[in-house]
């Protein structure tokens, strides 16, 4: 009747005691930070570190996003990193020992327009060069793939088509952050809530320490993954970043008989949903234009998104928004992250996943473990350094969404 | 749904307006002269503060004036609005 | 109880026809038919039945079948109609298979003062607030107003608690400033107190609903200062089996009893922490169930309860506690015992009323940012101060909502709320009215705060029967499990546990799931807080937030004047923007290929015509007008002499290509600037943004003109000779009509302005023409014996020219250069938006991608737009086609491309990557079709 959820283990972590120094302080204890606290211990064989959390461990955006998993992304330097994280995400659970829920379910993302259809075919295309599952389907296919789809040509956008990843689906977010975390503390790490920084100790253009809520911390390095707070925390070592904060809400609905086997999304209608494991619907909604810390959106903001959600799925018209939510999200102006190093030495900077940071949590955290490790960017995140804002070469997500004829 | 008082307009819904992020980042005078560095902090670099912000809005679906507001970003309480041209005003 | 009165109302539940009255609930109406159990859990599949009377019901939900399937409402909350069908839901809702019928609709509404909830203390706000003049709406999610007292039958002004709230909203209803909505729930409070409401407003009326009425609407509430008086939710305590069917909310039982005239069992034993339960097992009494002890925690009641229980006969078991609820399938025994261990004795009970104290209702207080603070004496989180930190709540909360225990305080702490809405809302207050009066108000004993019975041996020793959230099925053991895997957030714990994710969002549970954490972890409830509160309050249905924009109001659907003509000539729409436009004009049995091979043709070699009127239109008038345009295109505008026509490229700061176009000069002071048909208001606002922010010395106004104009291109070798014979008074030699000018002209008798401009290299002219006329130019034209063309030819004609669409063959990562456009890019102008761009390290890289022709070597061979270019034997991608066409000119295939290094790469040999298939392409230059351009002038 309902699918059971899988037993979390019996032990996940203990809370630690701040020690006094550590050789790297990770600030913010969501997906990125444990991911990245993981490979430190795991491929790099540093566990003499501390992961400080404000809150509770992963309640920012990890515990706040839509759970979709793709690699699909039109750019070379963009597909590399979410495909070695998909890559991660195929054989995580068995990694981390722990259930995380992974659905590889496929992914549509429609096409509403004949110029949706070109950027649509360029990404399969671009995506099949770069070794990235893909197809690209006709509307027939796509109502076979997922029959409550309208694709009638009454939609006021109607349904010209899709990109399809097969590989692609959701997660169980709190569990792959809990497993993250699980690991890494087995690996010695040290997990630590309710520890907000308030400082960063920066010495002759080196970082020496963070200071925080629970008293000053010395350390080696300092990797920042504050993701709705990186221009925040970033400031107080006097680093400038490329980042504007906005809030990003999702919902759900009541748990519904399964109608949605895969993960629908559509740029030009703005929706993404998928069902999740125990029958409800989870939608993301839209940006709120304006920057804001408050972990909130405006309500339009919602109403826009059922609309477009009845738009696409009638049969949705009389299920229930139960809850919604909001998260903050650090955006950069080619909607690609920031990955790497900062102008302040031992200090590494980790931000800007926008509304897409959940897919590529054990690729970022395998790729920043490596450049905190090694004092140099990994070549899978090297595009994404700081100073490519500075010489132009943006790795642009943005740049297919240009509309004009 | 913020409710913004247009300098023009009096109060209106959020929905009424367009976004247009940090207010009081000039034009550089003579972009041929900076360097790289300098003209990539005028296109991509704005503020992002958790706290009062000036920024600027547009009235979009009304009179279709830009002026500025601070707000404070953390509460999105807004503390003044006033037109463009004008020094951001200091608030208690 | 066929005995109640009122009218009969049929329905049908789980497959069994049965009778309700008038007014009841689903959940009533089931109880007095004696159904008791009515749904089933979703993880362990028990049996479950009623355990409140409102929204705040865990475990009796139902899907509504008819009139229109629905998925998962409480029976609590749902009316029934005649020809009702329902069934209990085992944990999940079905989606209907068919499209909903019914309408959807929004309200606006701004007020002085909005109150939430018409209970005791809303009333009185609304009818202060009221009484000083302010705009007032007053909103409850109950059918009628009264709150509370439609469940406790108290008497207020001597009257029926029921009868006084329905006189008292019924006055209020009627002044004209103020506005009673029932059946609605506000389910949000946002910033700046804006605040939204869902309104029922035909689901009670079943098969008799107008179909003209929209089932519900949603009001969008602009409130000066909003009055909270959302009242309290009973919650219980966990004890082993207090899930079963019979287990139900003390109040809720007694609402039964006075409001629907039902009886929820026969023999029933009360379970109560706090003096109100007592009440409710008097009124039960004296309807007639059996109340056969009351089991109370404390040592001592107040006295004047136990007074009267003793006076009825009632059996008051102090410092007593039920450890066990049994029954299979529902409740027939309750174990009962004393705390400090004495012997248990199990007493046969069909109903077991459970008051673990009083939960105000802090969702909507806590949504609007306000801070809750933890109050001992009614063992719960109530609102903290309004004015607390830097964030002023324009919000007063009021009774039970914020701990008041009594009707008589409920009643004169709303009043005051109202009053001080009032001020706060600019109105004078006048002077204070006598409070109603409350008569039989006994004094209470304090309340005890006990969240959790200790399993007793054999009943429940492990936890798995101590239900915490019932409709997640989560028990105390599950809690326990959570803190002990090293869990110490009530987040991460509801988390693990899915503990107040249900539908009810954990109305009932949240502060005992809190408790019971903060007992495992040896806390404060106090200090481990709750989770956070957030919209809506009560489900809201995709539906009503959908409102009307849907369908075809979902975006505005614009079309020209010759709209009508192209749909009845049978051209397929492409969408772009928001347009609509014909894609391309099939004759009787021609495919899409066959007609645009003939659309271009008539355009090279005879003469055809197109519908342009979408494209943006801009005047940009005033004295200043050319140097706003010099500043914002790349190329030189000041010099275009008036009467004449320039191309022109917009970048964005970084370089990159924004838009094109061309512009027009009607006057030393006034240019007419044409957009892309999809970035014409992006334009518009571009131009305005740099006006009044950077430049506001420059004199200039920018008005969207789109809309006034039609405009007919005229294209092909033919194209002079039918234009000399529509407008005979308008020389079009090509002296004296040279190309890139404009001529005002009549045209087929129409005042025209007709621009000699090209997008397909041929001999061509816009007509332009005021909007209405647009039709007869077309018609007009036509009649000519001009063929008419769509999008795809357009499309077609000019890439066989090499020239790019904007959005097409650039997106975004594409300067004028990359385009081999640098000629339209001023040497002379020291400086335009985008020019510091072009020499940053990135944009002077040899390697860019750049626009290059392709000629697939198997000339039939049509390139997808989208795929990409590879070195033969790489994989790298050096590139992609951005348009592919078949050329009638040509006579062949073709495509344009972005590729790497791509000028350089003219005449090498490269593979279009098809999957496995390799498409031998030549790299060409971009301008396939009469480089010389000596089409152009016919």
């Amino acid at each position: 009747m309902t699918e059971n959820l899988p037993d979390h283990p019996d032990w996940l972590w203990a809370a630690a005691e701040p020690k006094r120094s550590y050789d790297v302080v990770i600030v913010g204890g969501g997906g990125h930070g444990l991911a990245t606290a993981y490979y430190l211990a795991k491929n790099h064989g540093i566990t003499n570190v501390a992961v400080l959390e404000r809150g509770w461990l992963a309640g920012g955006n990890m515990a706040r996003n839509t759970t979709i998993i793709r690699s699909n992304y039109l750019w070379d330097e963009s597909a590399g990193i979410y495909e070695h994280a998909l890559k991660l995400w195929e054989g995580l659970e068995d990694d981390l020992g722990y259930p995380l829920l992974f659905s590889q379910r496929g992914v549509l993302n429609l096409a509403h327009s004949l110029q949706d259809v070109r950027d649509s075919v360029r990404r399969v295309h671009a995506n099949r060069l770069n070794g990235v599952d893909a197809e690209w389907l006709e509307p027939e296919q796509v109502k076979e793939l997922c029959p409550i789809v309208d694709v009638s040509p009454d939609v006021r956008y109607p349904v010209l088509g899709a990109t399809y990843q097969p590989r692609a689906g959701i997660a169980k977010h709190d569990y792959v952050a809990w497993g993250f975390a699980r690991a890494a503390a087995a690996y010695g790490v040290d997990l630590i809530e309710n520890c907000e920084v308030t400082g960063l100790d920066v010495r002759d253009g080196r970082v020496t320490g963070v200071r925080t809520t629970r008293g000053p911390i010395a350390a080696g390095k300092v990797a920042l993954c504050a993701a709705g707070h990186s221009s925040v925390v970033a400031a107080m070592a006097g680093v400038a970043l490329p980042l504007q904060s906005h809030p990003l809400q999702a919902l759900v609905s009541e748990l519904l008989e399964p109608v949605h086997p895969t993960v629908v999304m559509s740029n030009a209608v703005h929706v993404y949903v998928s069902q999740a494991h125990k029958g409800e619907l989870v939608m993301g909604a839209g940006i709120d234009a304006a920057n804001s810390y408050r972990q909130r959106g405006a309500f339009h903001i919602i109403e826009r998104q059922m609309a477009a959600a009845l738009e696409l799925f009638p049969v949705f018209a009389r299920a229930h928004v139960l809850r919604t939510w909001g998260g903050v999200v650090d955006v950069t102006p080619d909607a690609s992250p920031i990955v790497g190093l900062t102008p302040v030495d031992d200090l590494y900077v980790n931000c800007g996943w926008g509304t897409g940071g959940f897919k590529a949590t054990p690729g970022v955290g395998w790729c920043y473990a490596h450049t905190v490790a090694h004092g140099e960017p990994h070549p899978l995140s090297a595009p994404f350094s700081l100073d490519r804002f500075t010489t132009g070469a943006l790795v642009d997500e943005h740049g297919a969404a240009a509309v004009a004829h | 749904m913020l409710l913004i008082p247009c300098p023009w307009c009096g109060p209106r819904d959020e929905i009424e307006f367009h976004y247009g992020g940090q207010a009081h980042v000039a034009y550089p005078e003579d972009p041929a002269a900076l360097s790289d560095e300098e003209w990539a902090r005028y296109l991509f670099f704005r503020d992002n503060p958790k706290g009062r912000f000036a920024e600027r809005w547009s009235h979009s679906a009304g009179c279709r004036r830009w002026f500025n507001v601070v707000r404070d970003t953390a509460t999105n309480e807004i503390h003044a609005v006033y037109r463009i041209g004008e020094p951001r005003p200091v608030i208690a | 109880m066929t005995s109640r009165p009122g009218e009969v109302v049929r329905f049908r539940f789980d497959g069994r026809d049965y009778e309700g009255r008038r007014g009841d609930t689903l959940a009533a109406a089931l109880l007095a038919n004696g159904v008791r159990r009515v749904s089933t859990s979703v993880q362990l599949g028990q049996p479950r039945g009623i355990f409140s009377a409102g929204g705040e019901e865990p475990n009796a939900l139902v899907q509504i079948e008819t009139p229109f399937p629905e998925p998962m409402l409480p029976a609590t909350t749902v009316e029934i109609c005649d020809g009702l069908v329902a069934t209990g839901l085992p944990g999940k809702g079905r989606l209907a298979d068919r499209p909903d019928p019914a309408r959807y609709d929004t309200v606006h509404a701004h007020c002085d003062v909005l109150v939430v909830g018409a209970g005791p203390a809303g009333l009185m706000a609304a009818a202060e607030a009221a009484r000083g003049g302010a705009r007032v709406i007053l909103a409850d999610e109950r059918p009628a107003p009264g709150g509370s007292l439609l469940g406790t039958a108290e008497a207020v002004d001597g009257l029926p608690g029921r009868r006084w709230a329905a006189e008292r909203a019924a006055e209020l209803d009627g002044l004209a400033d103020v506005r009673v909505l029932c059946r609605t729930t506000v389910f949000g409070h946002y910033d700046d107190n804006y605040l939204v409401a869902v309104e029922r407003r035909t689901n009670h009326l079943g098969a008799a609903a107008p179909a003209t009425t929209a089932r519900e609407r949603i009001w969008r509430i602009r409130a000066r200062r909003v009055v909270h008086a959302t009242g309290a939710h009973e919650r219980f305590p966990a004890f082993a089996g207090n899930d079963l069917p019979g287990v139900m909310l003390a109040g809720a039982a007694r609402t039964y009893v006075n409001q629907y005239g039902v009886r929820p069992g026969r023999r029933a034993v009360v379970l109560t922490t706090n003096d109100t339960a007592y009440p409710a097992a008097l009124d039960l009494a004296a309807a007639g169930i059996e109340i056969a002890a009351i089991v109370d925690v404390r040592q001592a009641p107040g006295e004047e309860w136990a007074r009267r229980c003793a006076e009825r006969g009632i059996d008051v078991l102090t410092g007593h506690v039920v450890t066990a609820a049994r029954g299979a399938g529902e409740l027939s025994s309750v174990v009962v015992a004393p705390e400090d261990g004495g012997q248990a004795r199990d007493v046969p009970a069909d109903l077991l009323l459970v008051s673990g104290g009083w939960t105000p209702v802090v969702h909507l207080f806590s949504q609007a940012g306000g801070t809750l603070r933890f109050d001992e004496e009614i063992g719960a989180f109530v609102p903290g101060d309004t004015q607390a930190r830097d964030v002023r709540l324009a919000v007063e909360v009021a009774g039970s909502a914020r701990g008041v225990p009594t009707l008589s305080g409920c009643l004169r702490d709303g009043a005051e709320a109202g009053r001080r809405a009032l001020a706060a809302a600019g109105f004078a207050v006048p002077d204070q009215a006598p409070p109603p009066a409350v008569e039989d108000e006994p004094a209470a004993a304090p309340a005890r705060h006990l969240w959790l019975v200790p399993a007793a041996d054999g009943d429940g020793d492990d936890y798995r029967e101590h239900f915490v959230d019932l409709q997640r099925d989560v028990t105390v053991a599950d809690v326990l499990r959570a803190t002990g895997a090293g869990l110490r957030s009530v987040e991460h714990v509801k988390r693990y546990t899915t503990a107040g994710t249900a539908h009810d969002q954990g109305r009932t549970s949240g502060l005992l799931t809190s408790a019971i954490t903060a007992h495992a972890l040896g806390l404060d409830v106090a200090d481990l807080g709750v989770t956070t509160f957030r919209a809506p309050y009560a489900p809201v249905s995709f539906a009503a937030l959908a409102g009307r924009d849907r369908g075809h109001l979902h975006d505005p659907v614009r079309v020209t004047a010759m709209h009508d003509w192209h749909v009845a000539r049978g051209a397929p729409l492409e969408n772009v923007g928001q347009w609509k436009r014909p894609w391309y004009y099939p004759l009787d049995g021609e495919d899409m290929t066959a007609a645009v091979l003939r659309e271009c043709r008539a355009a090279r070699e005879d003469v055809a015509m197109m519908d342009a009127s979408t494209l943006g239109k801009i005047d940009v008038i005033g004295p200043d007008a050319a140097e706003l345009l010099d500043r914002l295109y790349t190329n030189m505008m000041s010099t275009l002499p008036v009467g004449s026509i320039r191309y022109g490229v917009m970048c964005r700061p970084d370089g990159m290509v924004f838009d094109d176009g061309t512009v027009i000069r009607l006057a030393e002071d006034h240019f007419l600037a044409t957009t892309t048909t999809g970035n014409a208001a992006a334009v518009l606002d571009w131009m305005e943004e740099w006006l009044q922010t950077e430049w506001p010395s420059l004199r200039v106004h920018c008005t969207s003109v789109t809309e006034q104009w039609a405009t007919v291109a005229l294209v092909g070798p033919r194209s002079r000779e039918v234009l000399a014979g529509l407008a005979p008074g308008l020389d079009v030699g090509n002296a004296s009509f040279p190309f890139m000018t404009w001529r005002d002209a009549e045209v087929a008798g129409i005042p025209a302005r007709v621009c000699r401009i090209s997008f397909s290299g041929e001999l061509a002219y816009e007509i332009n023409v005021r909007s209405w006329y647009g039709l007869a130019l077309w018609e007009a034209v036509n009649a000519a014996g001009v063929t008419p063309y769509g999008t795809e030819t357009m499309h077609v004609l000019r890439a066989e020219k090499g020239y790019p669409i904007i959005g097409q063959d650039t997106d975004g990562t594409v300067t004028p250069q990359d385009l081999g456009m640098a000629w339209v890019v001023s040497k002379k102008k020291a400086d335009f938006i985008g020019k510091r761009s072009f020499s940053r390290a990135d944009t002077v890289r040899p390697d860019r991608k750049q626009l290059v022709g392709l000629l697939p070597e198997d000339t039939g061979r049509l390139l997808p737009e989208g795929v990409h270019l590879v070195e033969p034997g790489g994989t790298r991608a050096l590139g992609h086609v951005t348009s592919g066409y078949r050329s009638a000119a040509l006579g062949r295939t073709f495509a344009l491309a972005l590729i790497s290094g791509g000028r350089e790469r003219v005449g090498e040999r490269l593979h279009a990557a098809m999957g496995e298939e390799m498409i031998p392409v030549t790299v060409t230059h971009h301008v396939l079709y009469d480089p010389e351009g000596a089409r152009r002038d016919g």
